[in-house]
């Protein structure tokens, strides 16, 4: 640390602590993006993203268009919902996201024409997309179009894009990086768009850094992904884009981390990256933000990445928003007979789940299954105090501390000792010799910590 | 719905789907368990060479104290009505340590005592593994030395009869304080000199520690800021008796320093959590155990020198509590 520089950036392309999991991404980092058919029905839960939820704007039995509204966002921080197939709503259902959100949402039965997905996706891999002539876009109608497209981040919080990209006269935005990390292991949807859709991440970038009027561009990536680095390359030429390429580490693309990794700043403690003159967003969302303004289609499809030893043809797929995940998964020849959990997001921080009728939201950049082999739980022991989740922790805490005191409800220590500064990635309970579930605990822990401090 | 002919398929081809928080998946290299066999795999040169140089003596200590704190561990485990944890194999590693870190002359109660006093007092009393402040193999060997002087001081390492004529006489380290008398540097490297069973030869506990550090079963900044003390002050003595290195050399390859900044020294469970204070706690171990070995009476200094700085980890590791990122 400290000796090596990142060329041409202030930072050292790399973050203290930080795991190196085996990343297993070979399993489906060479299936190109394969479009699936427009499925029968999807269900489209009202809260995909972080904030207030949507409110619907249509009624059972009405017929719906592809890309009509049918969830007006009408908070500031809160996302509209868009009609990814043509067909009549169905009555009002409930879902259960896989983190465990019982929610209204809104379901829809195809019916009438349907616009091919093929073409969506074409569309999106064309190399037609505009590098130059993004002047002609005002940066509040940039804003309003990202509003009333429904984008959301698609690297996993699904935080209102609108929101990030607001002009904001007491934070000055320096530098917009494009997230391409993608450090958790399995996921290659974002390394599958940056290789095949780069334009599109291209002509999203410059129009969001007109919004927020960043000087800079960064399109971040880390280094065992130099085929996406090299499309890349070739895709911003004669742009003012940089390319970072960073460390393969995990979490390389937590957002503190990146911004540590490449300009060398550290977020305040409880701020946010506009704090430090960053805004920060993931490659896809990049491509979402151009096709919103530029073809003017909503936020209705997304890529995703069906992985794992457990699923029989790991694949990364162009999707329809409200798909259930069983359809996706039959898609990809069913599961293996080993197989022992389905995790929506990658297997360090994604939600594990039973219910196959759960839909893909907005947010879900993959689908994880895992075999018996990988999550054989051991029997947990005592702290033996190695200091092995020290080393590990990115945020530089000592997590066994914060869950003793979790695990002794002593909320005190635990706010002494930043708990929430922890942002539940994963590294400790990853290193953890003696098998106890750090995590767990500190996320108990932090809800005794709120608690204490409310009353 | 059309949906659930297509699940049960799914379903019926996958046995049990679990759910758990996440991470869904852990690091299958690191063990407590594992940790505990990679320290008694480090152990074996040093044993090889005890049991080569004091013959039934070394075989007979090691005997006594991994037997006595196997039984002292089941036993302590056993009233605080606690299940058995004599699969991480700890008390066997407490066990080993121990009787290396006795005189090979001493009788089999100072052993069983040291063992009992080890188990009860040193961990269980406290919790068991990871709880206890002290580190349980010097607790007991403290008690004995104490308890037993006699038995255990400088004097019962020259008691010993039978052996190879190297190690009969007194340790190098008491005689170069008392008699004045130098051994030589091959001696004190390859181990054919007197002193507790496991301490003599300077390059097995060196092979088997480089084992250790490698396998980062044991932290690196520990036995390195030990040793590198040590050779700072142990230089500064020697240039101020111009003893042209020859104390140097004592200090750093004779006694216990290499055992016990390898394999004692590194028990994670009285040690610091960060690397800074790990460096604080080496250094510090260094300072303690120069101070006792130049200006006390005894002519060694580590097992004092270690518990000393067990005691102070706690405050070690709060003076070094990391700052989270981004708190200025």
């Amino acid at each position: 640390m400290g000796l090596f520089k990142l060329k041409g950036f202030p930072g050292t392309g790399n973050f203290r602590h930080g795991i190196h999991p085996p990343d297993n991404k070979h399993l489906s980092n060479e299936s190109k993006v394969e479009v699936m058919e427009t499925p029968e029905t999807v269900t489209l839960p009202l809260l995909q993203h972080l904030g207030v939820p949507c409110k619907q704007i249509v009624e059972a039995r009405q017929l719906v268009s592809y890309g009509e509204m049918i969830g007006k966002g009408e908070a500031f921080v809160s996302a509209s919902l868009h009609a990814p197939i043509a067909g009549i709503i169905k009555k009002n259902v409930m879902v259960t996201l896989p983190n465990g959100r019982h929610l209204p949402a809104i379901s829809i039965q195809a019916s009438g024409d349907q616009i091919a997905p093929q073409r969506l996706w074409d569309e999106m891999r064309s190399k037609e997309w505009p590098r130059d002539c993004i002047s002609i876009y005002d940066p509040f109608t940039i804003v309003k179009l990202i509003h009333s497209s429904g984008v959301v981040g698609l690297g996993g919080a699904a935080f209102p894009t609108h929101v990030k990209v607001t002009p904001n006269d007491t934070r000055m935005i320096d530098t917009l990086m494009i997230n391409g990390c993608e450090c958790e292991p399995y996921l290659t949807c974002d390394y599958r768009l940056m290789i095949e859709a780069p334009r599109a991440i291209v002509a999203g970038a410059l129009l969001t850094a007109r919004a927020v009027s960043a000087r800079e561009i960064v399109i971040c990536v880390e280094d065992n992904k130099p085929e996406a680095v090299k499309k890349l390359k070739e895709a911003t030429e004669q742009t003012v884009i940089k390319i970072a390429v960073l460390k393969t580490k995990y979490p390389q693309g937590s957002e503190k981390q990146l911004i540590k990794s490449v300009i060398g700043l550290e977020i305040p403690l409880g701020g946010l990256p506009s704090d430090v003159g960053v805004a920060m967003s993931n490659v896809g969302t990049m491509a979402t933000v151009a096709r919103g303004l530029i073809k003017e289609s909503p936020l209705t499809h997304r890529v995703i990445s069906v992985s794992g030893r457990g699923i029989k043809h790991p694949k990364n797929l162009f999707v329809p928003i409200g798909i259930s995940i069983a359809d996706v998964i039959d898609f990809c020849g069913g599961l293996t007979p080993d197989a022992a959990r389905v995790v929506a997001g990658g297997p360090m921080m994604g939600f594990s789940f039973s219910d196959f009728n759960t839909p893909v939201t907005k947010g879900t950049s993959g689908i994880t299954v895992l075999t018996h082999d990988e999550i054989k739980s051991e029997e947990e022991t005592s702290c033996i105090r190695c200091g092995r989740c020290v080393d590990a922790c990115p945020m530089n805490l000592v997590p066994t501390r914060l869950a003793l005191a979790a695990r002794y409800n002593n909320p005190s220590i635990a706010s002494q000792y930043h708990i929430h500064a922890c942002f539940e990635c994963g590294c400790c309970s990853y290193v953890c010799p003696a098998k106890i579930n750090l995590v767990q605990l500190i996320r108990a822990g932090k809800k005794l910590a709120t608690a204490s401090q409310k009353f | 719905m059309s949906d659930s002919n297509k699940i049960l398929n799914t379903v019926k081809d996958s046995p049990i789907i679990h759910v758990a928080p996440s991470p869904h998946i852990r690091d299958i290299k690191t063990h407590t368990q594992r940790m505990m066999i990679d320290v008694l795999i480090a152990l074996t040169p040093v044993v090889i060479v005890s049991v080569y140089l004091f013959r039934m003596y070394a075989v007979k200590q090691l005997l006594i104290c991994i037997v006595t704190c196997l039984a002292a561990e089941i036993l302590f485990v056993r009233m605080r009505g606690r299940s058995l944890t004599i699969k991480d194999c700890s008390a066997g590693v407490t066990g080993i340590i121990l009787a290396l870190s006795l005189p090979g002359s001493a009788p089999w109660f100072v052993g069983v005592i040291a063992s009992v006093i080890a188990m009860g007092i040193g961990k269980i009393i406290f919790g068991g593994l990871g709880m206890n402040i002290f580190n349980p193999a010097m607790v007991g060997r403290a008690f004995v030395m104490i308890a037993f002087a006699g038995l255990m001081g400088a004097g019962s390492y020259e008691n010993i009869t039978g052996l190879v004529d190297a190690v009969s006489g007194a340790t190098p380290l008491s005689a170069l304080k008392f008699n004045n008398t130098p051994a030589i540097f091959t001696h004190l490297f390859w181990g054919n000199t007197n002193g507790s069973i496991g301490e003599t030869s300077a390059f097995a506990c060196l092979l088997g520690g480089l084992f250790l550090v490698f396998r980062k079963t044991a932290s690196w900044q520990i036995p390195f800021s030990i040793l590198l003390t040590v050779l700072f002050i142990a230089g500064i003595t020697d240039l101020a008796a111009a003893a042209s290195g020859m104390l140097i050399v004592h200090h750093m390859f004779g006694g216990a320093l290499m055992f016990s900044a390898f394999f004692i020294a590194t028990d994670p469970v009285t040690s610091p959590l960060t690397s800074k204070g790990k460096w604080i706690f080496g250094c510090g171990t260094g300072i303690l155990i120069m101070i006792i070995r130049l200006f006390s009476g005894y002519p060694e200094g580590v097992m004092f020198a270690i518990l000393i700085m067990n005691a102070l980890t706690p405050l070690i590791n709060r003076w070094t509590n990391p700052q989270p990122m981004g708190e200025a």
